[in-house]
């Protein structure tokens, strides 16, 4: 299944400025599976950022489907 | 009860908008660029969002305010891209019966905008050093 991944801010930034990409994971996949493909390529990321799973905050044990959006989000600073 | 959400680059509001016949107070809130922290002076901020879920945890926010008190109306418009020192990006204007409840309910969105809406800045020193401002973990919240 595919699913796009959205990286902001500082996380973008330590996954070399790609805000936006599509994965490739297998059937089945949860998110700690797409945040261990990530680091594989941008180890600089954090082992437990937040992750909202189609706007909504989920847990790494969080499953995924295809065509998900899935979001790494920095801690905030709004304001 | 009206609620009125944006995150984007559009310039703030310097006016509220009509009240209801039965409200009798606004508070509306600017936040601004400051130009001066501790650690020297800054030039410009510049905001990013994931604007699809911040507009959503955003209405939350004036839904929970209005259940709280017995508002005509909430505003949350927040701004993104670069601003300079001195430049609002954040309004907040409720419009409620009596002072006290607008006061209230400004706060808490503003407090809960801080601490909930995905929405980040990048400070610009004056002398050109670029950094991301730590800010707080969001947190999944449940209903109620």
């Amino acid at each position: 299944m595919r699913v796009r991944v959205l990286l902001f801010a500082r996380y973008r930034e330590l996954a070399g400025g790609v805000g936006e990409r599509w994965m490739e994971l297998a059937p089945g996949a949860r998110v700690a599976d797409l945040l261990a493909a990530l680091r594989a390529t941008s180890p600089r990321l954090p082992p437990a950022p937040a992750v909202a799973r189609n706007g909504a905050l989920v847990d790494a044990g969080a499953a995924l489907a295809d065509g998900d959006e899935i979001a790494l989000l920095p801690p905030v600073a709004g304001g | 009860m009206t609620i009125d959400v944006r995150v984007g680059p559009e310039p703030l509001p310097l006016t509220p908008p009509p009240v209801p016949a039965a409200d009798g107070a606004v508070v509306a809130f600017w936040g601004v660029v400051r130009g001066e922290e501790p650690r020297g002076s800054i030039a410009a901020l510049e905001y990013e969002a994931y604007a699809p879920m911040a507009e959503v945890e955003l209405r939350a926010i004036a839904a929970e305010a209005a259940a709280r008190w017995p508002l005509g109306w909430v505003r949350i418009h927040h701004r993104v891209g670069r601003l300079a020192a001195g430049e609002a990006s954040v309004w907040i204007a409720v419009a409620a019966p009596r002072r006290a409840q607008a006061f209230a309910a400004c706060r808490y969105v503003l407090e809960q905008l801080k601490r909930r809406a995905p929405i980040w800045k990048r400070e610009i020193a004056a002398d050109g050093a670029a950094r991301w401002r730590g800010g707080r973990r969001l947190r999944a919240r449940r209903d109620g």
